[in-house]
């Protein structure tokens, strides 16, 4: 498409840039102003599609021999239900973490999938409707940071409600002031302090762990094409070579990463039923 | 990695999508699983009460053979016994017809002797009378002579 080939980094960095409501590549580093159209687009789809299967199996749920369909969903929920039931002791908030657990296990799964895609196939359809050879568009929105801290944003949002619902507004300060190190005033401060990095570092590494293996898991994928954009017979082995260890390596990494965050959502949550 | 409003639009995404399966994804899936996990339950204790009653049904089973049995073992023994006495009772029967005909055909022949031995006796007094007259040559009255005969005739009984 493009008139004359771009550099590798031309190519990587184009790659990483998303299409965003200003058409451009953002400038700052914070800017509220702005929204990656892909992210949204491929985000919001694949957890309309997730959802879709997954209220098409509850609808034909019977209690009689279920079909492979129903099955597989079947084993889906009871592995979320026993997970969130081992971490999660209070069957009332069960009601709505263990849905939660779900959601983020099968959407996360989803968008990480997006990268088994070859990373040129969208982008390329793309670049063909809009007749723009430079139209942006990153197709793994889990590999944009606004969409996993978004997610644990959330998770950190459930936290701070469950604190405050298990334990009382006046409960919840108390132990915000008096825990980890204990009760008396010259503690107050120091424990305060430790509470917010616990909050903060909770809600950054469950955010920021997707995104870095997602992000690396993608970067890792256009160097490979870049490989075999070469055109040499080296070239096009170490495409078919890299390119087939990498993908299989990366269906374990897609799997885990969403286990993960489900695991730590399940977590993060269990810790705001637990006093100190 | 620029962080822009997309963070927050993705934030909303992630409640919509945990309310919604929280809403209509998860109960009724629960739901199913429960009832067939109750299902299978059921059935499972079903097939043990039918296994418990099989082997209640199998021990009666084997009672009512071993009752059969006995009272079957009685009833021969009886049949048995009364056999005997019939065939006793047959066989004193036979002996005693057996014996009572002996009896008769003892009896008759013992008659039927005597009355050859009495004709025999007749004839022989009147070969003796005739060879009387023949030796005498000459008549015998027989009303004189009778009284002699009828002696004679005892003598040679």
């Amino acid at each position: 498409m493009a008139t004359e080939a771009p550099t590798a980094g031309e190519y990587i960095v184009h790659h990483l840039t998303h299409l965003n409501s200003t058409g451009h590549a953002q400038k700052a580093v914070i800017d509220w102003s702005v929204w990656n159209l892909d992210t949204l687009f491929f985000s919001v789809s694949l957890g309309v599609i997730a959802l879709f299967f997954l209220i098409r199996a509850a609808n034909k749920a019977t209690a009689g021999v279920p079909g492979r369909f129903q099955a597989a969903v079947e084993i889906l929920v009871e592995m979320v239900a026993d997970q969130a039931k081992g971490i999660v002791h209070s069957a009332e908030s069960r009601k709505f973490v263990a849905p939660v657990a779900l959601t983020v296990f099968l959407w996360i799964f989803l968008m990480n999938s997006m990268d088994f895609l070859p990373v040129d196939l969208l982008p390329r359809i793309w670049q063909a409707i809009t007749g723009d050879s430079h139209s942006y568009l990153r197709v793994v929105p889990t590999a944009d940071l606004n969409g996993t801290l978004g997610m644990s944003i959330g998770v950190l949002l459930l936290c701070l409600y469950y604190n405050i619902k298990i334990k009382g507004f006046s409960g919840w300060v108390h132990e915000l002031f008096t825990a980890p190190f204990g009760s008396h005033p010259l503690l107050y401060p120091i424990n305060f302090l430790m509470q917010m990095i616990e909050f903060l570092a909770k809600t950054v590494s469950h955010g920021m762990r997707l995104f870095g293996n997602m992000y690396a898991g993608e970067l890792i994928f256009m160097l490979i094409a870049l490989l075999g954009g070469t055109a040499t017979v080296f070239g096009f082995v170490g495409h078919i070579v890299a390119g087939s260890i990498w993908a299989v390596f990366h269906i374990l990494i897609v799997a885990l990463q969403a286990f993960i965050f489900m695991m730590l959502t399940l977590v993060y949550i269990g810790q705001a039923h637990e006093s100190h | 990695m620029n962080l822009n409003a997309t963070l927050i639009a993705q934030l909303v995404v992630f409640f919509i999508l945990a309310w919604v399966t929280m809403k209509f994804v998860w109960p009724p899936i629960v739901k199913a699983l429960d009832e067939r996990a109750k299902k299978i339950a059921d059935g499972l204790a079903a097939a043990d009460k039918a296994k418990a009653d099989l082997s209640l049904a199998e021990k009666k089973v084997v009672e009512e053979l071993r009752k059969a049995r006995e009272s079957a073992g009685d009833v021969r023994g009886a049949a048995e016994k009364q056999a005997a006495t019939v065939l006793d009772e047959a066989r004193a029967e036979a002996a005693r017809i057996i014996a009572q005909a002996r009896e008769a055909a003892q009896g008759e022949a013992g008659a039927a002797a005597q009355r050859a031995k009495e004709a025999l006796r007749d004839q022989v007094a009147n070969l003796a009378v005739a060879g009387a007259e023949r030796i005498l040559r000459r008549e015998i009255n027989a009303q004189v002579h009778a009284d002699l005969l009828a002696n004679l005739k005892q003598e040679l009984q």
